[in-house]
């Protein structure tokens, strides 16, 4: 071997021996989080976009008026207001803003970038679909919908550049709750405005390169179905408080592409685990898997229009008949039973409406003109379509109710599958008979899962609506007692379950894989967890 | 040559515009719209979001608008559900991912897919042929969905230096190229082994055996050429597919390429995505078929004498 050779030697051993340092080792020295997020936004205007895993990157981009808290979501965390004092009823709200508050190209946030925002996004001229969200703002329904063309009829004032008053539709002391929604973000209106006009579809100012933010984080690099970062916004009020450097959202849309991304050290956190991956790291490594309630139900909407589904009596039979628990333990993996439409939070005590009850079920079959043959099947029922988007657990979870419902009550349905678009367009013809389907709440608050049932509403879907509940709902609308508040939509909900427009399945929880390496990340409801107080520790 | 070239370039030029047109109307005929959200929007909305990018017109008007941005202006149109981003955008960022992806891949293909068919043919029924075959056949039955998932997890998770997925640095490119590489490695050993002994057994390899010359020279110098054709006419196509990416290759292997639009702009009803989608595949296939027919023309005499 020659001299030359053997210098070589350790440095070819090293190569061999020496463990390459994983993705996330390396973003932990870095203090960058990697960020499983299902898939490629569809923008990053938070007046234009709808989704949730755009709201996890505005969330690390733009502040509101207040924020969210690390360990509680229904604290509240003073964000771009200093202060936000409602009146005594609970209806004006005087928001303060902070004079450091800055844009990241170090323009201050005043007052006028919120009305800004907030007159952008009701415009009906804009199209914004999550307009409906500031329905909240007196006037904010009229001026949207047309019928008037003059913003000062809407409940929003600059009083002075660091003043903002916002008055309401009527008292809403869970307001705080509300604006958390990222559709209440402001958006810098010089840049806006630099790019092109106010209500200007595909204005580009929110494209790399042009974007400006107020939150912790400032876009940093994208390239789109690979990777979104974003980096430390140096002007952000509480810069010196941010702990995490940066975040990297990566679009990985199979959650088993991501799971093996995760087991390989590519992954901070995964956006959910599939049942089998469940399973495997409950015997591989258990502590890294997470499985937390999440505010959102699961259903089975009744298109109430169509007969038999027009009779209260048969939707009650079909909710009564199958195994909630048996559903949540075999197929969904942490899910909940759920008894009533609106999952545990925010100090509500949801009203009891639904266990599982088969006895009840069949005599309200009969009831309702179905009786039972002698061998338990009811010959003068119709074969019922059950409509889904192909999704893997919906398909499990909708066979096993089909085999409940054959069991119990001796009747077919037909599982019907469609392609995402298509089943959603179904829906919206009520051109159904049964369709599988769920809500995640906006905020935490029992109205974001009562109010979609209200008439006309674009989310109800089924053709159900009920005097008495509008009225109740109307009524909570105005009442500032927050325990009286409540007790008008217990009554609401009451009324809505009993008349089962949609046979509720279960409560959702999320089950995701999370690094050991990642502190200051605690269990939320609304899975909305703020970037900047979370620690990556180094080995 | 010319005349064939120019008669091609007529042809799919003909082609194209049938393309874009079957896929115009197409599109607008399944169920539901580019609007279609999980919360149906209210009516004063959809009227905006609608008349904003012209899909309010009557479909004629929309269809002439459509051919005239693209033939005057290149104009491939813009994205309906994402706000401000081009088609051309879109197939600009992805494009050159899936070219390379499929570069490599078709490299992976010839080297392993040719040798292996000549090395079959030539040992015919001999345990090298049967070994070839087995692979190619097992190559052709696994579908990229297997292979993808099965290679990541052995290969992806056992060795430290290769990642399971994702498209940063040159080692993220081996797996998604072999997977992708050896399914056509698999079709090109069978079409070339098939192409060859169609050669072999020809008269004019007989008289140069008769005349002495060695195996290897016959293969290379006689044999090869003609043998190719089938093999050729193949990969003409397949490279266009490959290069313009694949659904399933990208989302196991998470790589930014092209074919997950091809799907994804389906299901969200990007109408003006589909058919510029479409429409820059149709261009490749043309392409590829073409330089495919003149690679033939050189190989076979007889078509060479015809042109």
């Amino acid at each position: 071997m020659t001299r030359r050779a053997l210098f070589l030697l350790p440095a070819l051993l090293c190569l061999a021996g020496c463990q390459r340092e994983t993705q996330v080792e390396k973003a932990n020295r870095e203090g960058i989080l990697i960020f499983g997020n299902s898939n490629e936004p569809k923008g990053l205007d938070p007046q234009v976009v709808t989704g949730v895993l755009e709201s996890n990157i505005l969330r690390a981009l733009f502040e509101g008026l207040v924020s969210d808290h690390p360990s509680d979501d229904a604290a509240i965390v003073p964000g771009g207001a200093q202060t936000l004092e409602p009146d005594a009823t609970a209806t004006v709200w005087t928001a303060r803003l902070r004079p450091n508050a800055k844009w990241s190209d170090g323009t201050p946030v005043t007052a006028r970038d919120y009305a800004f925002s907030y007159e952008r996004i009701l415009t009906p001229e804009f199209g914004a679909k999550y307009a409906e969200m500031l329905y909240f703002l007196k006037g904010a329904d009229r001026f949207n919908k047309g019928e008037t063309k003059d913003f000062s009829t809407v409940g929003v004032e600059v009083i002075d550049d660091l003043t903002l008053r916002l008055t309401l539709r009527g008292p809403t002391p869970y307001f705080p709750q509300v604006l958390k929604h990222y559709t209440w973000n402001p958006v810098p209106r010089h840049v806006v405005l630099k790019h092109g006009t106010m209500t200007q579809k595909g204005n580009p100012w929110s494209k790399l390169g042009k974007i400006v933010s107020n939150g912790p984080y400032q876009l940093k690099s994208w390239r789109r179905n690979d990777h979104l970062e974003v980096e430390r916004n140096p002007h952000y009020w509480g810069a010196a408080d941010v702990t995490l450097n940066g975040v990297r959202f990566l679009p990985i849309t199979n959650s088993y592409t991501e799971a093996r991304m995760f087991r390989d050290g590519q992954l901070h956190t995964t956006y959910t685990a599939p049942p089998e991956i469940v399973d495997l790291m409950l015997k591989e490594n258990p502590k890294v898997l997470r499985q937390e309630p999440y505010v959102g139900t699961l259903f089975i909407r009744c298109n109430t229009t169509r007969k038999p589904l027009d009779d209260a009596r048969v939707r009650r039979a079909l909710s009564l008949s199958f195994n909630q628990q048996e559903i949540c333990d075999k197929i969904l993996r942490g899910y909940k039973p759920a008894y009533g439409m609106t999952p545990p939070m925010a100090g509500y005590d949801t009203p009891h409406a639904v266990t599982f009850n088969p006895e009840e079920a069949r005599r309200l079959m009969t009831e309702a003109g179905f009786p039972a043959d002698a061998k338990g099947k009811r010959p003068d029922f119709p074969r019922l379509k059950y409509l889904l988007a192909s999704r893997e657990t919906a398909a499990t979870t909708a066979q096993a109710i089909q085999a409940m419902w054959r069991k119990e009550l001796g009747i077919e349905v037909e599982i019907e599958n469609k392609e995402w678009t298509a089943y959603l367009a179904a829906m919206q013809e009520l051109d159904y008979d049964l369709a599988g389907s769920g809500w995640i709440g906006d905020f935490l608050d029992p109205l974001t899962f009562l109010e979609m049932w209200s008439d006309g509403n674009g989310n109800n879907l089924t053709g159900w609506s009920n005097p008495k509940f509008e009225e109740l709902l109307k009524q909570s609308h105005q009442e500032a007692d927050p325990a009286k508040r409540y007790a008008i939509l217990r009554e609401a909900e009451t009324i809505m379950t009993a008349e089962a427009p949609v046979l509720l399945t279960a409560w959702y929880a999320r089950n995701y894989l999370l690094d050991p390496s990642v502190e200051g990340w605690y269990p939320l409801l609304l899975d909305n967890h703020p970037f900047d107080s979370i620690r990556l520790r180094t080995k | 040559m010319a005349r064939i070239i120019i008669n091609r370039l007529v042809q799919g030029l003909l082609t194209l515009f049938v393309l874009v047109t079957i896929t115009f109307f197409l599109v607008r005929m399944m169920p539901g719209s580019p609007y279609t959200d999980e919360k149906a929007l209210p009516a004063h909305i959809l009227e905006q979001l609608k008349a904003y990018v012209g899909l309010d017109k009557p479909l004629p008007v929309q269809y002439l608008t459509y051919l005239k941005n693209l033939v005057f202006e290149q104009d491939l149109g813009v994205l309906l559900k994402k706000d401000g981003v081009t088609v051309s955008e879109i197939i600009s960022q992805s494009f050159p991912v899936s070219a390379l992806l499929g570069v490599l891949s078709i490299g992976i293909a010839l080297m392993v897919g040719i040798p292996a068919g000549i090395i079959a043919a030539v040992k015919k029924n001999g345990p090298l042929d049967y070994a070839c075959l087995a692979a190619a056949m097992t190559g052709i039955c696994l579908p990229s969905f297997v292979i993808g998932p099965l290679l990541a997890v052995f290969a992806g998770l056992g060795l430290k230096s290769l990642n399971v997925a994702g498209w940063n640095t040159a080692a993220d490119w081996i797996m998604p190229a072999l997977t992708l590489g050896m399914v056509n490695a698999a079709y090109l050993a069978r079409l070339t082994r098939g192409g060859m002994l169609d050669v072999l057994n020809q008269d004019y390899i007989r008289t140069a055996k008769a005349k002495g010359v060695p195996g290897w020279r016959i293969v290379t110098r006689h044999a090869l050429r003609g043998g190719l054709i089938p093999a050729v006419a193949y990969v003409g196509p397949a490279f266009a597919g490959m290069i313009s990416g694949s659904f399933v290759i990208e989302t196991i292997f998470q790589v930014p390429g092209m074919g997950q639009h091809f799907v994804n702009a389906t299901t969200d009803r990007e109408y003006f995505l589909i058919q510029g989608l479409v429409l820059f595949y149709g261009f490749l296939i043309v392409g590829a078929n073409l330089l495919s027919d003149l690679a033939q023309i050189a190989l076979n005499p007889r078509l060479r004498a015809a042109a």
